[in-house]
């Protein structure tokens, strides 16, 4: 895909304009580099220092609108891909975490980690972007974790009344 | 402001890195190797990910992108964005390279929000590859379910603060 939208800017907009397009991609890429750096080490020292079972055990059961917030934190805070994201939110589970804090954790891993921002998308956007898309994705894992428990709660009593 | 950020970043290598090293050596080496590591895989990737959407903002006509995407388009504009981010595949290379493509060929600020909100929360391949097989079936839905709204509140509250 970049091969052949290259070749067709090269062939309709000419050469000069290629390269400056490309010189252009380049530096964005070059200056990004560092943070991308720091990024990975950040998220490799996390990843050894911070001991999940700790994590898991903070929220707890009935951990209430408190609960939400660290759950969301921590998917702010935990590195990583897929790979270790998801057995982190089942050893939640197993713990005893509600599906409201479960669902804030994954949905706050996917929009405000700060690893996926740093490494991936700041290449792409640059900085200032990146900071405002965050900023309106603060609310997002709790607006979910909240819709969550108020479905669970929705389906106990719907089963009840089928009683 | 670039700057600030990056030293506030390394700043946090050094002080993780240090605790690494109270611990003993061998965790500071490996967290070392781990995060070099992975640095230079992605490196490839990002590098033909940043400088291929340059290309593909270029080749993309503006008059086609600006009346479906651009900032006038409005909610149709982010309820086309967030569809299209849902059933985006591929990996954050393929989601992030068609916003940036999107966002430098006119489309707007709060439809690119909605596309890599809505990419970001079901990427169809990751929901099957690791969310179904690692998670019970039941909080899986729960969170699409609740999930629905987020891309649209995110480019609301995108419409509400505006482009800095």
């Amino acid at each position: 895909m970049a091969g052949a939208a290259s070749a067709t800017v090269y062939i309709r907009d000419g050469r000069e304009h290629f390269l400056s397009v490309l010189f252009g991609d380049v530096t964005l890429f070059a200056e990004m580099l560092p943070k991308v750096l720091a990024g990975c080490l950040i998220g490799a020292f996390v990843t050894l220092l911070l001991p999940r079972e700790m994590v898991a055990r903070w929220v707890g059961h009935e951990s209430g609108f408190t609960g939400l917030l660290i759950a969301a934190f921590f998917g702010f805070l935990l590195p990583g891909g897929p790979i270790t994201i998801y057995p982190v939110a089942g050893a939640f589970l197993i713990i005893g975490a509600d599906a409201g804090a479960v669902v804030a954790f994954i949905v706050s891993w996917t929009l405000i980690g700060y690893t996926r921002a740093l490494v991936w998308e700041l290449p792409f956007f640059g900085l200032e972007f990146v900071i405002w898309r965050i900023v309106e994705a603060l609310p997002l894992p709790i607006i979910a974790g909240l819709l969550a428990r108020i479905t669970v709660r929705a389906g106990f009593r719907y089963r009840e009344n089928m009683k | 402001m670039t700057l600030a950020i990056n030293i506030l970043l390394w700043l946090t290598v050094g002080t993780l890195a240090f605790i690494a090293t109270i611990r003993g050596r061998t965790l500071l080496n490996n967290g070392a190797r781990a995060g070099l590591l992975e640095f230079l895989l992605l490196l490839p990737r990002i590098g033909i990910g940043v400088v291929g959407s340059g290309f593909v903002a270029e080749a993309l006509p503006n008059e086609w992108v600006a009346p479906w995407l651009g900032p006038e388009s409005g909610f149709a504009g982010v309820l086309i964005a967030a569809i299209g981010g849902a059933l985006t595949p591929g990996g954050p290379v393929v989601g992030f390279s068609i916003g940036a493509a999107a966002l430098k060929s006119g489309a707007g600020a709060p439809q690119v929000i909605a596309y890599s909100t809505a990419w970001a929360l079901y990427a169809i391949h990751r929901l099957l590859i690791w969310e179904v097989p690692m998670m019970p079936a039941r909080i899986v839905w729960l969170r699409a379910i609740v999930s629905l709204p987020l891309p649209f509140i995110a480019a609301a509250l995108a419409m509400l603060l505006g482009r800095p």
